[in-house]
């Protein structure tokens, strides 16, 4: 905005102007061609995912169906080939995704209240403690983690995944619960106190829609990341049921009988990202101010 | 007594003020938090430096073994080769994602409706995930039902078709693309708040004293800048450091095993050769390179607190 106003102001010379505006044609060039570029993997997969099953083993040239064949959901049936159907495997990652946003928001919810409204003995020990977790890659923690699982029964469970995903989050939602707590005027709680609200109900009650945007956030993330998180997953799930969807993926791209299925991949891939991408462009507010909250700020 | 009555007025009542509730109350609120990280970082946290310094298979008894892994992976030349090949990857990432970053952030900084669309498009990447990206190029890269190949075929620019995957060079080029293709976004976002934060005088004072847009990003934008960048940089490579999805999902650590990182080369000890003791050993490694790290961007990060 500033920019237009300062370019289009009065005083421009008439040269001058028409050089700006030349400009301004070359930045939306530049601009519009990076972002086909960005956008034409995404643009290829998805149309490519609709071909039928006799061309996915060409190149994807043009990517949409072509030759008098309509769109087509052979990529996805046959997506069932690999033990149970794909919509048992999205039904595993949507379980595992939604299971982390609902713990990590239930319990940095709680946290975030706690470090932002008690004082109470190690309150700065136990803060930073959580904080500090953000500094180690969990990578290099998860051959105990293996072992631990296994000794509490939770050994290739959906649930298992669930703990370590949201204590994963826990930093960063931890962090961002207590700002945003610490943002809401002291003044409501005094007033809700005054009328009786205490402990938990005052929380549920009062602050609760006080903080939501901070709950919006820490959900889309835990989300996310939960949905996307490939490593975990591979290691800690060994029986194929309980596949996560990349997990899955990641066996269909090494194929069976030495030959690759190319166009169960591209269904898979968008299954896996079209979510995502429209979570993103819903919350996309929200997501932002995560991503300025914990990196920047 | 009414309870109208009692109730003070909220503003001249000088005791809730003060009553920032003490005692242990307030610890029950953070004891989820608290027992989440304990049981599921701070215990495998521990484990991980005392199985380092046994020799642990997947079944049978652990053994003591004193620093024999560490010695052992001091003259294992496939963790030095992990190492450098990831120190090498991180390296040229690094300087794809950043180049490409703060050329897209200043391309984007102000508002605009336009800039606000582009800005969207350019960060959808990020959002898909490391495995689904990585998914998506294996089957670009791919020879024969892939895009990349066919496409340079079509239009004239190789005879025949090329197999990326198959030589090194282009196996490692074509991954760099696509972590470029995914993650410069982000950094675009965190260079851009840094360069939004800029005050518009200065480049306006700058602009009325005759100084050229390269002037200006020399001497303006690129001192005012340097510490955003300093921490996208360490994020970069922290980020970089710890690459695992892309070359297990794309290349499966090939051609000839050229292209194994740290955390693969940890995975594959760990949960291919069930070698428990001298993966955590490597794992100890690895975080200490990591902590080092981590403890440069929270400087980084105190010292713009601070300023």
């Amino acid at each position: 905005m500033q920019t237009s106003t300062r370019q289009g102001g009065v005083t421009a010379p008439t040269a001058r102007g028409g050089r700006i505006r030349g400009h301004r044609v070359l930045f939306h060039i530049t601009a519009v061609l990076v972002t086909l570029i960005f956008l034409a993997p995404i643009f290829w997969v998805v149309m490519a995912s609709f071909r039928p099953a006799a061309v996915s083993l060409q190149p994807p040239l043009p990517p949409w169906p072509s030759d008098g064949v309509g769109v087509t959901f052979d990529n996805y049936s046959r997506l069932g080939d690999y033990g149970a159907s794909v919509l048992h495997y999205t039904a595993n990652s949507a379980f595992v995704a939604v299971g982390t946003a609902l713990l990590t928001i239930v319990v940095s919810l709680l946290a975030g209240y706690g470090f932002s409204r008690y004082r109470f003995p190690f309150r700065s020990v136990v803060f930073v403690l959580i904080l500090a977790t953000i500094m180690i890659p969990f990578q290099s923690i998860l051959t105990p983690l293996f072992l631990l699982l296994a000794k509490m029964g939770l050994q290739n469970t959906l649930t298992g995944l669930v703990f370590i995903y949201a204590t994963l989050q826990l930093p960063f939602s931890v962090f961002m619960m207590k700002n945003a707590f610490d943002s809401v005027p002291k003044e409501i709680e005094e007033a809700a106190r005054i009328d009786g609200m205490k402990g938990v109900r005052m929380l549920a009650r009062v602050m609760m829609p006080l903080v939501t945007p901070g709950i919006v956030t820490v959900g889309l993330f835990a989300f996310l990341n939960a949905w996307n998180e490939f490593l975990a997953a591979l290691v800690l799930l060994t029986d194929q049921s309980k596949f996560t969807l990349p997990v899955l993926m990641t066996a269909v791209r090494y194929g069976r009988y030495g030959s690759v299925d190319w166009g169960a991949v591209q269904a898979g891939v968008t299954i896996m990202m079209i979510p995502c991408l429209i979570l993103f462009l819903i919350l996309q507010r929200s997501y932002i101010r995560g991503l300025t909250a914990g990196a920047v700020k | 007594m009414p309870d109208v009555q009692s109730h003070p007025l909220p503003s001249a009542a000088p005791t809730p003020r003060r009553r920032r509730r003490r005692g242990w109350h307030g610890l029950l609120y953070t004891l989820p938090a608290l027992a989440l990280v304990v049981v599921f970082f701070l215990i495998p946290l521990g484990m991980t430096v005392w199985m380092s310094l046994h020799n642990w298979p997947l079944l049978g008894n652990a053994r003591w073994i004193g620093l024999a892994n560490y010695t052992r992976l001091w003259n294992d030349a496939s963790f030095w080769n992990a190492l450098l090949f990831t120190a090498q990857y991180t390296i040229v990432s690094t300087i794809g994602l950043l180049g490409l970053a703060l050329a897209l952030a200043l391309m984007v900084q102000h508002q605009g409706r336009a800039t606000g669309l582009y800005r969207t498009v350019w960060f959808l990447p990020v959002v898909t995930g490391f495995a689904s990206a990585s998914l998506l190029w294996a089957w670009l890269s791919n020879v024969d039902a892939g895009l990349f190949s066919p496409l340079a075929q079509r239009i004239g620019l190789t005879e025949g078709r090329f197999n990326l995957l198959a030589d090194f060079d282009t196996a490692f080029w074509s991954v760099t693309v696509m972590v470029v293709w995914k993650m410069a976004g982000f950094y675009m976002i965190i260079l851009m708040s840094g360069l939004q934060a800029i005050p518009g005088d200065y480049q306006e004072a700058a602009r009325i004293d005759g100084a050229s847009a390269l002037q200006r990003f020399l001497w303006i934008t690129v001192p005012l800048i340097r510490q955003p960048f300093a921490l996208a940089l360490i994020m970069c490579v922290a980020g970089s450091m710890l690459a695992f999805d892309q070359f297990y999902i794309i290349l499966n650590g090939g051609p000839r095993n050229q292209t194994v990182t740290a955390v693969y080369k940890i995975f594959n000890e760990s949960f291919v050769s069930f070698r428990l003791g001298y993966g955590a050993a490597l794992s100890v490694i690895l975080l200490l390179i990591l902590m080092v790290l981590s403890i440069i961007q929270l400087r980084l990060l105190r010292d713009r607190g601070e300023s």
